[in-house]
């Protein structure tokens, strides 16, 4: 408890964000079927998108769209995570489409999703 | 008889020899004297002819690649396997533990005094309406004051179809099979007409098709723009593929179609923003009109922009299914 | 503002749009496209050295009709423009050695992919080199991932598949490491272009308020950049990557992706935290240990190999150390030797590639030693290359490999940290040592004379210089530019120290 600093309870959507990237980091990096890796991959990008929308959020303010013609600064959230997470958003499809035609490919060849297996098997083919 | 004795005799003495201390060895080979002289070692290559041999050593050879690449009964690897659980479930608490506390030690959420809330997200909402022309300052933001970003996400997506491209498409040749085996593997493909499907899909496309364009055209006036807009037609184009199956999209939709829209999109999205840095930069006037705030034509460049977007994201999504589903088009 | 400094703008614009415009082009004019646009970037970025070396200093363009904080901008300096030169010059000669072997290994259907994959490539490095803003860095960080994935697994067979499986997932860790890091800078200060994010970092510290996170987010940052660029522990898929994949696309990898991100480190450094923090962390202690590390570990794992290509690979890994101790010396001369060792690397290893190519296809596609005994003398040129490459790897004076050891050596010992002189110079001699046993043995294999009834039994080709004329331009070019850098290096160490000065 010592280590955590004053802000521990008023940021706890963020730290449901900081878990959900730990488990989807931990899911990248150890499991074995290739397709739960990817589900991982998403996991730790959606705790991205709500560290972000977390970030912008300001109380009692309204979404950017300027309604009325006003114009105030005091009536509306942070535009900038908004556009932040669009960008993130488009990455991680085109990143996950990348991953799951490679896997397919494997399966193809290999008929397993367990990445060290097909690495053992290349290795007694010798190629 | 003579040979063989000889031969003993060298043995003998080069055992001999190998017996004496090794300080002694090196203190003669370094004054000059050489061992007693054993035979010359020459290098010459195998030459196996014979069939049987030659069957031998290819099942040998089997037999120790299965032995060395057997995973389950190693032990080194079953020891690996353990270590390295228990060793990634503790590097992933380490990291979750320094979030935690990376976290709290943040500006609270909610609050307005953030550093977030300076001067550049004032001036994003106090002079986006004027600056950009659109109503929507996110929109205003990521096509016009940072579009440089939202380029290289189209990019992104382009650069993401060409891979899977590589991977998943199929390059057979129109003309190599006969007629009949291209008829029965295209048919393979072809979706089994199901009646609910299909009355509900010619109800929902229309509706599907006109929202998407909706959340496009609307992009700079709520929430919306290219990217939500072009994932609601490709899911649109989806629906009515898995419905009514590859013959009938082929009706309006493609291969050329695709690489064409995609094309033109592209290169109108480079053309006009390259023209919009380079006037930027160089200080001039970019001489588009923002038009009044509130109508749909209005905000310069960004309606355009977001059409573009729009079908980019649209061709790929479309795209992905099909050659997942298909490899090709 | 001068007609010269559009030309980081141009360059960026042209390679992207010349990829976007290979995508309707067939194959031919897609390759010649390609060239074309490398030779242009070159040919502007020298320019644009010229220009920055009379005028002195850095400019700025904005990219969009607002200013600093609230719109995206690039920055240009004399290292940048140095940079981008060599990335150009080597992106080029890469690509023409491997030219004749891509028919061979990549389907024709798939060529112009190809090129669309390289042409992104050039863009996104370019990118990396000249941006001010941190989010646009990410986004191409990404664009270069993705691109360097293609280029390993176009040549499809099972090996490179799961090499790019691999590589993507590691990358991917360190992306979502990347993101996270820069997240979290945004919410501390607030900005997102270098230079704001520069001042305020600079209050957080002087204040002391956020000061926790702050290092946090630091390490977070670096630790995402070191798994991208193969950093010792995280080095696993390197060899699968570059051993297997084509020619041209093994060449531009190890001498070209991962030096964008530590590019992109450096930039980090000084120009958004500012390298007096740094050096009053512990981060650079901590890269310094791991680059050591990699410079025993990867050279002892090459020693270990009998593929040649794979060697190749793991001398990749140890190069890699070199350059993290550099940074980890912790000193303006570190960083100097740092800077030069990427240009060296990249020069040399490249040449190491297309020389090795040469050498395995004159003994029947075979790339384990015993098969390449006596290849330096059916292939000459690639022999040659590939002789001058290993000389300037282990350190040979007159060529390039010499100048960078020379610099780390003086850096390590002119430190003001003692503890460190001692470990970085032990290593740097063994390192040599090590790098002599494996790179002179093969240089002695492929010059041992093969029995000729032997090489007729095989049916080993003998290289003809009329027909593979590019290939032997290739080598003799990627020599020339060994020697230039081994030779006169000074003028080149001079312009690394004047851009490092103004880099911040």
């Amino acid at each position: 408890m010592l280590l955590f600093g004053a802000n521990f309870i008023s940021n706890i959507g963020e730290e449901v964000a900081m878990v959900l990237f730990g488990i989807g980091f931990a899911n990248l990096l150890f499991q074995k079927n290739l397709i739960k890796k990817i589900i991982g991959l998403n996991i730790m990008d959606s705790s991205v998108y709500l560290f972000l929308a977390e970030k912008g959020y300001i109380e009692g303010r309204l979404a950017p769209i300027v309604v009325n013609g006003i114009q105030d600064v005091n009536t509306y959230i942070n535009p900038i995570p908004s556009g932040l997470v669009l960008t993130g958003i488009v990455v991680s499809v085109s990143v996950t489409a990348l991953m799951l035609s490679l896997t397919v490919r494997l399966y193809r060849r290999y008929h397993t999703l367990d990445l060290d297996e097909i690495s053992a098997r290349l290795k007694k083919e010798g190629l | 008889m003579e040979k063989i004795r000889e031969e003993k005799d060298m043995n003998e003495s080069r055992q001999e020899e190998n017996k004496k201390p090794t300080v002694y060895r090196i203190w003669r080979a370094l004054k000059g004297q050489s061992e007693e002289k054993a035979e010359e070692l020459t290098l010459e290559r195998e030459q196996i002819l014979d069939e049987k041999v030659l069957e031998k050593h290819r099942l040998d050879h089997e037999k120790m690649l299965e032995k060395t690449y057997d995973i389950e009964h190693n032990p080194i690897y079953g020891f690996f396997r353990r270590f390295y659980k228990v060793a990634g479930v503790l590097c992933c608490l380490a990291l979750i533990i320094i979030l935690l506390v990376q976290v709290s030690y943040l500006p609270p959420v909610g609050s307005s005094s953030n550093p977030g809330s300076n001067e550049v997200a004032a001036k994003y909402i106090e002079d986006g309406l004027q600056d950009t022309g659109a109503v929507n300052i996110v929109t205003g933001m990521i096509l016009d004051y940072r579009a440089f970003d939202t380029f290289g996400e189209s990019n992104v997506l382009f650069i993401a179809t060409c891979t899977v491209l590589i991977l998943l498409r199929n390059d057979k040749k129109k003309g190599k099979d006969s007629a009949e085996a291209e008829e029965r593997r295209d048919s393979y493909y072809e979706p089994k007409n199901d009646v609910i499907l299909q009355t509900i899909t010619k109800v929902l496309v229309p509706i599907i098709f006109i929202f998407g364009i909706y959340v496009i055209l609307n992009g700079h006036l709520s929430p919306g723009g290219g990217f939500s807009g072009g994932a609601i037609i490709g899911a649109g184009l989806i629906l009515y593929l898995n419905a009514f199956g590859f013959q009938k999209i082929e009706r309006f939709f493609t291969e050329k179609t695709y690489k064409w829209v995609s094309f033109g999109s592209l290169t109108f999205y480079c053309l006009a923003k390259s023209y919009s840095f380079y006037t930027g930069a160089h200080h001039l006037e970019s001489g588009i009109p923002l038009g009044k705030a509130g109508a749909i034509i209005s905000s310069g460049l960004i309606l355009p922009l977001n059409i573009c977007v729009g079908l980019v994201v649209a061709c790929t999504m479309y795209a992905f299914f099909a050659l997942f589903r298909k490899g090709g088009f | 503002m001068a007609f010269v400094q559009n030309v980081p703008f141009f360059s960026i614009i042209l390679s992207m749009f010349s990829g976007i415009v290979s995508s309707v082009l067939p194959e031919k004019q897609a390759k010649w496209l390609n060239t074309a646009v490398i030779t242009l970037v070159g040919a502007m970025s020298a320019w644009l050295l010229s220009y920055l070396l009379e005028v002195g200093g850095s400019f700025t363009f904005m990219m969009g009709h607002f200013p600093a904080p609230w719109g995206n901008e690039i920055r240009a300096g004399a290292l940048e423009a140095l940079m981008a030169l060599i990335f150009s010059i080597i992106m080029l000669l890469s690509l023409l050695g491997g030219r004749k072997k891509l028919k061979d290994e990549v389907e024709i259907t798939k060529h112009n992919i190809y090129y669309i994959l390289t042409d992104l490539l050039l863009s996104s490095l370019l990118a990396l080199i000249y941006t001010n803003d941190l989010f646009t860095a990410y986004v191409f960080v990404e664009i270069n991932t993705i691109s360097a994935c293609g280029l390993i697994m176009i040549r499809q067979n099972g090996r490179t598949i799961e090499a790019a499986v691999r590589y993507m997932i590691m990358s991917l860790l360190g992306s979502g490491l990347l993101l996270m890091g820069i997240c979290m800078l945004y919410d501390l200060t607030g900005h997102l272009l270098m230079s704001n994010i520069k001042e305020s970092v600079q209050q957080i510290m002087a204040e002391g308020s956020y000061r926790v996170p702050m290092l946090i987010t630091i390490g977070l940052i670096t630790v995402g950049l070191s798994i991208k660029s193969a950093l010792f522990p995280f080095h696993a898929w390197l060899p699968d990557a570059y051993g297997y994949s084509t020619v041209s696309s093994a060449a531009m990898l190890s001498s070209l992706v991962s030096k964008g991100y530590i590019f992109l480190l450096i930039k980090i450094f000084y120009r958004v935290i500012g390298i007096d923090i740094i050096r009053n962390s512990n981060i650079l202690n901590v890269l310094f240990v791991f680059g050591l590390c990699a410079m025993i570990f990867g050279s002892v794992s090459a020693i270990w190999e009998n593929d040649i290509r794979r060697m190749i690979s793991f001398s990749s890994v140890a190069q890699i150390g070199y350059i993290y101790m550099g940074f980890g010396l912790g000193t303006e001369a570190g960083m100097v030797a740092s800077v030069f060792h990427i240009l060296m690397h990249a020069a040399t290893k490249s040449m190491l590639f297309i020389s090795a190519i040469g050498l395995t296809d004159v003994s029947n596609g075979s790339r384990h030693f015993a098969e390449l005994t006596g290849s330096g003398y059916r292939n000459k040129i690639a022999g040659i290359g590939f002789t001058v490459g290993s000389l300037s790897m282990v350190g040979i004076p007159c060529f390039a490999g010499f100048v960078s050891k020379i610099l780390f050596a003086q850096a390590a010992v002119a430190n003001n940290a003692p503890v460190k002189i001692f470990p970085t110079v032990i290593v740097l001699a063994i390192s040599t040592i090590l790098n002599a046993v494996y790179f002179l043995k093969t240089v002695i294999r492929i010059y041992v004379p093969e029995d000729p009834a032997f090489e007729k039994q095989q049916g080993y080709l003998f290289f003809q210089i009329s027909r593979q004329k590019l290939y032997g331009l290739t080598i003799i070019c990627f020599i020339a530019l060994n020697l230039v850098l081994g030779m006169m290096s000074q003028p080149i160490v001079h312009i690394i120290e004047i851009g490092l000065q103004n880099f911040s």
